[in-house]
């Protein structure tokens, strides 16, 4: 370590979506790294000690060394050609540079769409269909006394949610802190987080929807017949007993996982969870919020959002914008082949999309953005190096309860930022198409007036 | 012998250090290379820790390495991997119009593989 060393205090991790922003990090200015990131988790530490600067080519055309022009003309190229494209991703940057991905989708008559579609997409189905209510984790912090975790594991994947904002810490109407707090983990196994909770309710898999509904049931004073143990694993007694605790708490708060979303029901079981949420408070107060991965998922549901209408799966092709899960998700449309190109911000779909992806992947020019070598970048036509958000970058992100942080990079790195990148991308395609690919009117709108 | 079970992917914390320093590094392939599995399940099949054991579903296939997990933690008939390659290889692609596709609780065969000299 050199001795020329720099202090950086209350830096953002954008690990996860907990997004925590009381990072006080020690950098070392010579070797470009940080040694020392105090107050992070063992995630939050990983990531701040394994991104410091790799010499890596500013970007790889056809596996070839470019530079970062190159792949720019490469890319727009690929993008103005294309009859059908995707812009994927958007969850790892910052909200300037996703801003600037959704202009390009707009440009091109393309299709935006975020790793939320394949994370709490089901989740952003749900809320148009039941309704949010919702709370900042702050609020959470000062005033649940009861916290059900829902399908997910913290104690591994957002550490710091339990000492900072939901199960430990002491709050404004919480002055105990965990001993002022009822705190229930629903699960189909055992997992780090199990010991945290007062009660464990171990569900069969796929059937967190029944265990809801019976639940929605029970508050609403109707019968629930025995046999919801042999269905579920969970006896009717423990769902009276869990019930009476609902509706006698002052502040409850659901934090649901993946488990509800990525099983049989999908979008059914947010659904259930969210109209218990609503069912319980006739009763007291409840509120129910996702848990998120991704360091700004949650400012590409909101930049999408504010900028299309939509937060997720938002095709232009007819020159405003529409969305339809299973249509525009990029699942859907890399299974069935109908992508021609596509651009991928800060994401590896070809590390954990289902195979029949991952093989288009492969049959069309793929356009990558990324700090890191990932299976992605390594089947692109154009792999671009970028600097690292958070770290290298400043920035706008979004916590998982929609609070907006604003980004504290602690050195420079040599390589561009996302957000540079895509607008020479934009400022190019746009160059090579003329205006918008698509008329602000469709032709046969402009004929019948 | 083959026996149905249940995968269930998801995220573990050694996954998530691992990620940090890079998805193609040895540690993060390792990681993705196994399934946990209930210890009376792989006393049933033949199977002991890092035993190999073949998931297969209709769209693919993957060979994993066994870890035991004991019945409180890990009921039988359930398996647990982390996310990575190997579960790419055990999905399928259609989301049933929701956009996402079914990443947990995967209805997986799984059958051992013998290996050399062990006779299982």
């Amino acid at each position: 370590m050199s001795e020329n060393l720099k202090f950086v205090p209350h830096a953002t991790c954008t690990f996860c979506g907990c997004v925590c922003d009381d990072m006080d990090l020690t950098v070392d200015m010579d070797e470009k790294r940080i040694t020392k990131a105090e107050n992070a988790c063992v995630l939050g530490k990983a990531w701040f000690r394994e991104h410091g600067i790799e010499q890596r080519p500013y970007a790889l055309i056809g596996g070839r060394e470019a530079t970062t022009a190159e792949g720019v003309e490469e890319a727009a190229q690929i993008l103005a050609r294309a009859r059908f494209p995707l812009i994927y991703g958007l969850s790892d940057t910052t909200c300037e540079a996703q801003r600037v991905a959704v202009a390009i989708a707009d440009m091109i008559g393309g299709t935006v769409d975020t790793t939320t579609s394949v994370c709490h997409g089901p989740s952003g189905i749900a809320f148009e269909t039941v309704g949010e209510s919702t709370a900042s984790l702050g609020e959470i912090k000062n005033r649940a006394d009861m916290v059900v975790f829902w399908g997910g594991n913290p104690a591994e994947a957002h550490p710091r949610l339990f000492s900072r904002y939901a199960v430990t810490p002491k709050g404004m109407y919480i002055p105990n802190g965990r001993k002022d707090r009822t705190v229930v983990l629903v699960d189909v196994r055992r997992t780090m987080s199990t010991p945290v909770a007062d009660i464990f309710l171990r569900v069969k898999p796929r059937s967190d929807f029944e265990v809801l509904w019976a639940l929605r049931a029970l508050v609403k004073g109707r019968r629930v017949d025995p046999s919801i143990e042999r269905r579920t694993g969970v006896s009717l007694a423990v769902l009276e007993d869990l019930v009476a605790r609902m509706k006698s708490c002052r502040y409850g708060a659901f934090l649901f996982g993946m488990g509800l979303t990525m099983t049989r029901g999908r979008h059914f079981n947010s659904g259930a969870l969210l109209a218990l949420t609503t069912d319980l408070n006739e009763f007291t107060h409840w509120v129910a919020k996702p848990v998120r991965g991704h360091g700004n998922v949650t400012g590409a549901d909101n930049v999408v959002s504010w900028q299309t209408g939509f937060p997720f799966g938002v095709n232009f092709s007819r020159g405003y914008p529409r969305f339809n899960p299973g249509e525009f998700t990029t699942v859907d449309l890399l299974a069935r082949g109908e992508t021609d190109a596509i651009l991928i911000l800060a994401s590896d779909p070809a590390a954990n999309f289902p195979k029949a992806a991952i093989e288009h992947l492969k049959r069309i020019p793929v356009i990558s953005l990324d700090p890191k070598t990932t299976l992605t970048s390594q089947l692109a036509r154009v792999a671009f190096t970028t600097a690292t958000y958070g770290i290298n970058v400043g920035g706008t992100v979004y916590r998982m309860d929609d609070v907006a942080i604003t980004l504290r990079p602690a050195f420079e790195s040599p390589y561009p930022s996302d957000e540079e990148i895509l607008s020479a991308i934009r400022d190019r395609v746009r160059a090579l198409l003329g205006g918008n690919r698509v008329p602000a009117v469709a032709p046969a709108v402009a004929a019948a007036s | 012998m083959t026996e149905v079970m249940t995968l269930i992917g998801g995220r573990s914390s050694k996954q998530g250090t691992a990620l940090c320093a890079g998805k193609l590094a040895p540690e993060y392939i390792e990681l993705t290379s196994v399934v946990e599995m209930n210890v009376e399940d792989m006393a049933r099949l033949g199977l002991s820790n890092n035993s190999k054991v073949r998931l297969r579903t209709p769209v693919g296939e993957a060979v994993l390495r066994c870890k035991g997990r004991e019945t409180k933690d890990l009921p039988s008939g359930i398996l647990f991997m982390v996310y990575g390659p190997m579960t790419t290889q055990l999905m399928a692609g259609d989301t049933a119009a929701s956009g996402m596709p079914i990443s947990k609780n995967i209805d997986v065969e799984v059958e051992p593989v013998p290996e050399a000299g062990t006779g299982t």
